[in-house]
């Protein structure tokens, strides 16, 4: 038995919230994505319900820290584990908020017909939600590689999301609803985009948890 | 045009910072064995001035021997035998041709727990002056009060100077030492253990003491109290089994150490 | 499985308390018996004895008419002798037990001369008699003088007296002596200053043990030569003399019963040099805890 075993297991518990909380998230994500691409308002309004638990799971998280730094008087790794337990749940939390987002612009464009193909936004979609796979699972495993994997992609991430924004710009909608849905669609850009970031400060955390030094991934 | 962000002020405290302080204790393949074992294992180690430099380490590792070797109280142990090199300002401490009462005269000690002369307290911060013949008595009531003051505990006991030192509580005596300590107005002071014997508000009041002291005096501290180190050294140590396994600034050992075996000491993951 | 069964152990504590009570009773017998015996003595010898102590018996010369005869010479004589075996055993005491304790390596020949002064405290009497005669009174030809029975006497309790010393020396806190040393300060200004004030209590103690020691003793003195019988007043520590040991002994010989009421009073005298030896003894004492 180690001397701190009592610790170590309350680290461990700190680590199983926040990837509860991760998958939740995740989870929130693809309902979102689910609900975009199929224009389903049912599966919208449930994305946007069920985001109160993902923040009551940060909150929880906050406190179990808290109390460990109170009573633990954590040092060196200990301290790291914590902090960045903190630091990722908020950024979990706010890509729990993306979704949320996503979702009211679904709900926004409603039944209509989109105006256009959704193609290049499947595929920012696509890369951003494995940018947050790669970070959760970086953070699981404590594997930096992974990390500085996960931080490669956002720069296509970032370059698809400007040749999207360029495209809708130079589009010219016939009628006001049309605009309606050429805004909604920059906008569940910009989330997505916002995701891949969030992602990316998760990275960012993993390597600070092993290394001790931060590096700025987003540049 | 380009608009400085630097303030003239910052870059003064950069100019101050990047100043070489100066080296009190130069350790170089230090070597000590009691009898047959080996207690300290090849010790390179450079203590500055106006720093506190906290030694850590389990039980056993060597560090109060090494702080011991640095005011040569290790002497008064048997059997002893040592190779290398201690500098003390130049000058080699472990040469037969320096005088050990010299050399102690510069390096002040404070021990593990209080130990006050059965004096009065007055008679206890005079000891170090008299015994190095100061006699005059205004110049030693001087000293006395300065010593106090300095070890802030003159508003305590200014009415009773002439009661006996053990009549103060365990913390006082404390720094009644360190006062007596401070009266032959030392260069080092070396500290071992200060506060394992007292509670955690005195602790806390010789703490904050330490750190007042530091802006005249260089300051070596043994502690078992990690945090205590954490929070008032400048650089840390940690010996393990008479060997150094680290040695950097207190911040950089406390939030990200170098060796595996930094960490688990401090994280509490020993053995 | 538990080992510790609470109720076959609770059955046996009505047992060990017994037992305890049984010890503690056997303690306080011991106590009493020897506390019994000392007053029965102190009773027998103050009844005797009282009647003939008076100034006169004080300041009278020993003489074979018992209505006439005093302590005077052999007071005299054992304050004599106490002058000096006290400087002398003390001083030598002291500064044996300070070189062994403080100065001496601790080697084999040291812990030899330790050993050695241990089992020296354990010869008889006697054999220091002898050397006195030997070396004092014959080879040093200082003759049946009190000087030559005080360097006797003080041979005999030095041992008591370096023991003593050393235990007290030993006594002082070794975190003492490493503040001084810490300090800057000297062997010699850490035990001047500050390891003898601490430990002269425990010597003195030691010390009045040893002279109590020698002031009863009367072997070593009848193998020297001295008098049991002396009707004048040594002049100088040079001359002959006698002490109140002998001339007890000398009264309790004599058929008279009133030589023997005589010897009772001289005890009852001894008993009150000694007493006031120890009385000295913590004045001294309280002197030196009051600097503190």
């Amino acid at each position: 038995m180690s001397i701190r075993s009592h610790f170590d297991k309350n680290l461990a518990q700190l680590k199983q919230m926040l990837v509860d909380m991760a998958s939740q998230s995740e989870n929130a994500i693809k309902e979102a994505m689910f609900s975009f691409f199929n224009q389903d308002m049912k599966k919208a309004k449930q994305v946007i319900a069920r985001d109160y638990e993902i923040d009551e799971m940060e909150q929880e998280i906050h406190n179990k820290a808290l109390q460990l730094i109170t009573r633990e008087s954590p040092v060196a790794k200990d301290l790291r584990k914590i902090n960045v337990a903190i630091k990722v749940s908020s950024e979990i939390e706010r890509i729990g908020d993306m979704a949320v987002n996503i979702a009211k612009s679904v709900i926004q464009i409603g039944k209509e017909k989109p105006v256009k193909e959704f193609g290049d936004i499947l595929k920012m979609m696509e890369l951003s939600l494995d940018m947050v796979r790669d970070a959760l699972t970086a953070y699981y495993t404590e594997d930096i590689s992974i990390a500085y994997q996960c931080a490669e992609k956002d720069d296509e991430v970032d370059q698809t999301f400007g040749k999207l924004v360029q495209k809708f710009l130079s589009y010219t909608p016939q009628d006001p609803n049309g605009m309606n849905q050429i805004i909604q669609l920059a906008f569940v850009c910009r989330f997505i985009e916002r995701i891949a970031d969030h992602s990316t400060n998760i990275a960012e955390n993993v390597i600070f948890l092993e290394t001790g030094e931060r590096k700025n991934l987003n540049a | 045009m380009t608009i400085t962000l630097v303030s003239p002020q910052i870059e003064v405290m950069k100019m101050d910072s990047i100043q070489e302080k100066n080296i009190v204790y130069q350790t170089s393949q230090l070597n000590l064995w009691y009898g047959e074992k080996h207690a300290l294992k090849n010790i390179n180690l450079d203590i500055l001035e106006n720093e506190v430099t906290a030694i850590i380490g389990p039980s056993g590792c060597g560090k109060s021997t090494y702080l011991k070797i640095l005011n040569r109280m290790i002497e008064l142990v048997q059997g002893v035998k040592i190779t290398g090199e201690i500098l003390y300002r130049n000058r080699n401490i472990l040469d037969r041709s320096y005088q050990v009462e010299e050399l102690r005269t510069k390096v002040g000690m404070v021990f593990q727990k209080p130990n006050p002369f059965p004096k009065s307290i007055y008679e206890n911060v005079a000891y170090g002056p008299k015994i190095h013949g100061i006699r005059d008595k205004k110049v030693l009531e001087q000293i006395v009060e300065k010593s106090l003051r300095s070890a802030a505990l003159w508003d305590e006991v200014k009415d009773r100077l002439n009661q006996n030192a053990y009549s103060l509580s365990g913390g006082q005596q404390q720094r009644l030492c360190i006062a007596r300590c401070l009266a032959i107005e030392p260069d080092v002071i070396l500290m071992d253990e200060p506060t394992s014997a007292l509670d955690p508000i005195s602790t806390l009041k010789i703490e904050e003491l330490v750190k007042e002291l530091k802006k005249e005096y260089s300051i070596i501290i043994v502690t078992h109290n990690m945090q205590q180190a954490a929070r008032i050294s400048n650089k840390t140590a940690f010996f393990l089994n008479g060997e150094v396994i680290e040695f950097a600034p207190t911040s950089k050992i406390f939030s990200n150490p170098k060796d595996k075996r930094t960490e688990d000491y401090i994280t509490g993951r020993f053995g | 499985m538990n080992f510790f069964d609470h109720k076959s152990i609770n059955a046996r504590m009505k047992i060990r308390v017994i037992v305890n009570l049984f010890a503690k009773i056997i303690f306080f017998a011991a106590m009493m018996f020897g506390l019994f015996i000392l007053g029965v003595l102190l009773y027998r010898i103050v009844s005797q004895g009282i009647g003939y102590l008076d100034l006169q018996f004080l300041q009278s010369l020993p003489s074979r008419k018992p209505e006439q005869a005093g302590v005077y010479t052999a007071l005299i004589g054992s304050v004599l002798l106490m002058a000096v075996v006290a400087p002398v055993s003390l001083l030598l005491g002291v500064a044996t037990a300070i070189y062994l304790e403080e100065y001496a390596k601790d080697n084999r020949f040291t812990a030899f001369i330790k050993v050695n002064i241990s089992n020296l405290a354990g010869v008889p009497s006697i054999v220091f008699g002898l050397l006195g005669l030997t070396v004092f009174v014959r080879a040093l030809a200082l003759g049946t003088s009190v000087l030559a029975a005080g360097l006797t006497m003080s041979l005999l309790v030095l041992p008591i007296i370096i023991v003593a010393a050393q235990e007290a020396l030993k006594a002082v806190p070794a975190s003492l002596r490493e503040a001084s040393y810490a300090m800057g300060a000297t062997k010699w200004q850490t035990i001047v200053r500050i390891v003898l004030p601490v430990a002269i209590p425990g010597i003195l103690t030691g010390g009045i043990l040893a002279l109590s020691r020698a002031i009863g003793e009367t072997a070593p003195l009848v193998v020297l030569g001295l008098p049991l019988f002396l009707a004048y007043l040594p002049k100088s520590i040079f001359d002959l003399f006698t002490v109140l040991p002998m001339q007890i002994y000398n009264w309790t010989g004599r058929p008279q019963e009133e030589f023997h009421s005589l010897a009772a009073a001289g005890i009852i005298v001894l008993l009150i040099l000694l007493l006031f030896m120890n009385f000295l003894a913590v004045l001294i004492r309280n002197k030196f805890q009051k600097r503190y």
